[in-house]
C-alpha cells in the first residue's frame, strides 16, 4: 500500500510530474484579484479569505484529471485493479498522495498570500486551520470526480463541471470560518461542520470512487 | 489449481462476442487463443482476470490468483527498470526482483529510465513483472508483440519454468512459442450469433 | 393485481403509455391552464404586494417539481442500481432535462418577483441560492450522461452521481440557509394553523401544482420512450452487424 504512495509521490515530484503548478496557480490568483480589484486595504481584507478559499479550490482542481488520467493511459489502472490491494485503497491513497502534493502546499502558501490581500491579523491562524480541515475534502471529493471521468475523452472540463457543485458545502463553511476568525466572531459551528463533511466524505467517498472506478474499467 | 469455465458469454461495448465457451485448465498446462481481429480475445481475457463480468456463465478460479499483462505494459516513463518493477513486487508482497530481471535480461538496463527502453524492452518489463507477482495464472494479451526471436524464446523459458512450477497460463497470441504443454483454441466457432444468444439475458433483446 | 414492475419490461412500458401519454398530456394542459387562469385573473391582488404577487402560481410550483423531478431521479437511480430495471435508468435519464427546465422556471420567476420586493433582480437568499446549486448539480448530471457512449455504463455511473450528488445537495442547501439569512418571506404553503394564505390563492395555487406535476409526467413518458426508442434502434443496428 505504501508502495503505490511513494510512487504517486516520486512521479509528481520528478520531471513533467505537475508538482508547483497549482501553487504557482495560487500565486497568480493572489496577484488577479487585487489588481482587478483596486488596492484599497479594506476592500481586500473583507474578500480575502474569500478570495484565498476559492483560489485554493480551483487550484485543486488543476491536477485532479491526472489523478487517474495517467494510470488510465499507461495501463497501470488495469493491472491495479487485478492486484491484491482493494480498489478502495488505491482510491484513498491516490487521494492522498494528491493532497500531499497539491493541497498541501497551498496549506502552507496560503498566510504568505494572505499578506498581498491583506487578511486581517487575527485570521490567519484559522486561514490554515481551516484549509487543513477542508482540503482534504477537496482531494476526496475530487477523486471521485477523476474516477468518474476516467477514460472519458472530453473527461477534463467535464471533472470541474462535476466536481465544482461538490465542493460547495466545504467552500462555504472554510470560508466562514476564516471570515468569522477575522472579525473575532465565535467560530465553533462552521468549524464542527467543516470538520463533520472532511470526516464524512473521507469515510464514505472512497466506496463511491471505487464503485464508478470498476465501472469504468469494466 | 484450476481454471474452470462454464458456459460463458461475454461482450464488448453492448456487442455479443462469445458465447457458449467452457473449458477447463489444469496446473502445469497453457492455453493459446486463436482467431481473427476482434473475436473476442481480448474481452475474454479481461472477463477471466475479472475486469468485466461475463454477461453469462461463471468463471471459477482461487481468489487473488490472477496477474494480468494487457497491451498497455502499465510502465511509468520516468521511473528506472528498477523502480517499476519493486513497485509491482511491493504491491504484490514485495519479493525480490533480481532473479526476474536477469530471466528477462535486463540486469544491465536496471537503472535505465523505462521512457529509453525501446518497445521490445518495455515488453520484457513488463513480463518481468510477472514474474515478480508470484501469482500461479498467467493471462497474458498478445505477450510476444514487439519481442526478437531471442526475447521469444527468453519468454518462452519463463512461461515453461511458470507452467513446471505449478502455474498455469491463458494467452492470446499469434506466434508459435514451442510450448508442449500448450494447447490452442480457435476461437471462431464460440462467435455469438445474434443479440442474446447463449442464455446471455441482453436488454436489448427485450425490444427485437 | 399486476406488479408494478411489469412496467420494468420495455414493451410493456411502451405499450401503456401508448395510451397514458396523450391523457396525462391533455390533462396537463387543462389543470395547468385553469389554476393558472384562476390565479392571474380571478383572485385579488395582495393588500402589500399588489398584482405582483401572482407569479407565486408559476414560481411555487415550478420550484416543489424542480426538487420533486431531482427526488425522482434518485428514487429511480437506486432503482436501477438495486433491481436494474432499465426503464428506470431511462426515466431518470429523461427526467433530468424536465427537472433543469422547472428549475430555471423557478429561478427566473424568483427573480421577477425579488426585482419590486428587493428593487434588484437578483439577491442572494439562500432559497433562490439553493435552487441555483441544484442547477449546477442538474447541468453535470445531464453533461455526465451524454458524454458517456456505452448505455449501461452511464447509467450506471449517473446513478452513482444522482446518489453522491443528493447529499451534496442537501449539504449545499444547509450551507446557503447558514451563510446568510433569509430575505425570502417564509414558506408560502403552512401546515400549521392559523394559515397565512387565504384559500382564495390556494386553491388556483394547488391546481398550479397539480398542473405542473402533470406537465413533468408527461415530458418524463416522452423522454422515457424517446429513449426506448433509441435503444432499440441500437440494438437492431447491433443485431444487422451480427448477420
Amino acid at each position: 500500500m505504501i508502495a503505490l504512495l511513494t510512487r504517486d509521490l516520486r512521479l509528481a515530484l520528478r520531471a513533467g510530474g505537475g508538482f508547483g503548478l497549482g501553487l504557482a496557480f495560487y500565486l497568480i490568483l493572489a496577484v488577479l484579484v487585487p489588481l482587478g480589484v483596486g488596492p484599497e486595504p479594506t476592500v481586500l481584507a473583507a474578500i480575502a479569505p474569500g478570495v484565498l478559499w476559492v483560489g485554493a479550490l480551483l487550484a485543486c482542481l488543476l491536477s485532479l484529471d491526472r489523478i487517474f488520467a495517467l494510470d488510465w493511459e499507461d495501463g497501470s489502472l488495469d493491472l491495479l485493479a487485478t492486484a491484491p490491494i482493494p480498489l478502495e485503497g488505491v482510491v484513498t491513497l491516490k487521494a492522498l498522495a494528491h493532497w500531499i502534493t497539491t493541497a498541501l502546499p497551498l496549506v502552507l502558501a496560503a498566510p504568505v498570500l494572505g499578506v498581498l490581500l491583506n487578511l486581517p491579523a487575527p485570521a490567519y491562524g484559522w486561514l490554515v486551520l481551516s484549509l487543513l480541515l477542508g482540503t482534504p475534502a477537496l482531494s476526496v471529493i475530487g477523486t471521485f470526480g477523476a474516477a468518474l471521468t476516467v477514460g472519458l475523452k472530453r473527461g477534463g472540463l467535464l471533472l470541474s463541471l462535476l466536481v465544482l457543485p461538490l465542493y460547495i458545502p466545504t467552500l462555504v463553511y472554510g470560508a466562514e470560518l476564516v471570515s468569522r476568525g477575522a472579525l473575532g466572531l465565535p467560530v465553533s459551528t462552521p468549524l464542527a461542520l467543516l470538520a463533520g463533511i472532511t470526516a464524512g466524505s473521507v469515510a464514505l467517498l472512497p466506496f463511491a470512487s471505487a464503485a464508478v472506478l470498476r465501472i469504468n474499467l469494466r | 489449481m484450476e481454471l474452470r469455465l462454464t458456459d460463458i458469454a461475454c461482450a464488448r461495448g453492448g456487442v455479443p462476442l462469445i458465447a457458449g465457451l467452457s473449458l477447463t485448465l489444469r496446473a502445469g498446462h497453457a492455453l493459446v487463443l486463436r482467431g481473427p481481429n476482434g473475436c473476442g480475445k481480448t474481452t475474454l481475457l479481461r472477463t477471466i482476470a475479472g475486469l468485466q463480468p461475463p454477461l453469462a456463465g461463471t468463471v471459477d478460479l482461487p481468489p487473488d490468483a490472477v496477474a494480468y499483462a494487457a497491451h498497455a505494459d502499465g510502465l511509468k516513463a520516468t521511473l528506472s527498470v528498477a523502480e517499476n518493477l519493486r513497485f509491482w513486487a511491493a504491491i504484490y508482497g514485495g519479493g525480490d526482483i533480481a532473479p526476474a530481471l536477469a530471466r528477462m535480461n535486463l540486469t544491465d538496463l536496471a537503472e535505465r529510465a523505462a521512457q529509453n527502453l525501446s518497445a521490445g524492452q518495455k515488453r520484457r518489463l513488463g513480463l518481468a513483472r510477472l514474474l515478480v507477482t508470484a501469482r500461479p495464472v498467467w493471462v497474458l494479451d498478445e505477450p510476444t508483440v514487439s519481442l526478437d526471436a531471442a526475447s521469444v524464446a527468453l519468454f518462452a523459458d519463463a512461461v515453461r519454468a511458470h507452467l513446471a512450477g505449478g502455474g498455469l497460463a491463458v494467452m492470446a497470441t499469434h506466434i508459435d512459442l514451442g510450448l508442449d504443454e500448450a494447447r490452442t483454441l480457435d476461437l471462431t466457432p464460440y462467435k455469438a450469433q445474434r443479440a442474446g444468444a447463449g442464455g446471455a439475458d441482453s436488454f436489448d433483446e427485450a425490444f427485437l | 393485481m399486476a406488479s408494478v414492475w411489469e412496467y420494468a419490461n420495455p414493451r410493456k412500458f411502451m405499450h401503456t403509455s401508448d395510451w397514458l401519454l396523450p391523457g396525462v398530456a391533455w390533462a396537463a394542459a387543462v389543470v395547468t391552464t385553469v389554476g393558472l387562469v384562476w390565479g392571474f385573473f380571478f383572485t385579488p391582488d395582495d393588500f402589500r404586494q399588489g398584482s405582483t404577487v401572482k407569479i407565486v402560481f408559476l414560481h411555487v410550483p415550478s420550484a416543489l417539481m424542480a426538487i420533486n423531478a431531482w427526488i425522482m431521479m434518485l428514487v429511480a437511480s437506486l432503482i436501477w442500481v438495486i433491481r436494474r430495471h432499465h426503464v428506470s435508468a431511462l426515466a431518470a435519464k429523461a427526467a433530468a432535462p424536465a427537472g433543469l427546465v422547472m428549475t430555471a422556471i423557478a429561478l427566473i420567476t424568483g427573480a421577477l418577483w425579488g426585482q419590486p420586493i428587493w428593487g434588484t433582480w437578483w439577491v442572494w437568499d439562500p432559497r433562490l441560492t439553493s435552487f441555483l446549486i441544484l442547477f449546477l448539480f442538474y447541468l453535470g448530471y445531464i453533461a455526465l450522461w451524454s458524454s458517456i457512449e456505452d448505455p449501461d455504463t452511464g447509467a450506471d455511473l449517473t446513478a452513482v452521481l444522482c446518489l453522491v450528488g443528493s447529499v451534496f445537495a442537501l449539504l449545499s442547501r444547509y450551507a446557503a440557509f447558514f451563510w446568510t439569512q433569509g430575505l425570502h418571506q417564509g414558506a408560502s404553503l403552512s401546515l400549521q394553523p392559523g394559515t397565512r394564505m387565504d384559500w382564495a390563492y390556494k386553491a388556483p395555487l394547488y391546481i398550479s401544482m397539480v398542473g405542473f406535476g402533470l406537465i413533468f409526467l408527461a415530458l418524463v413518458l416522452l423522454g422515457t420512450r424517446t429513449e426506448i426508442r433509441a435503444r432499440r434502434m441500437k440494438a437492431l443496428l447491433t443485431r444487422e452487424r451480427m448477420n
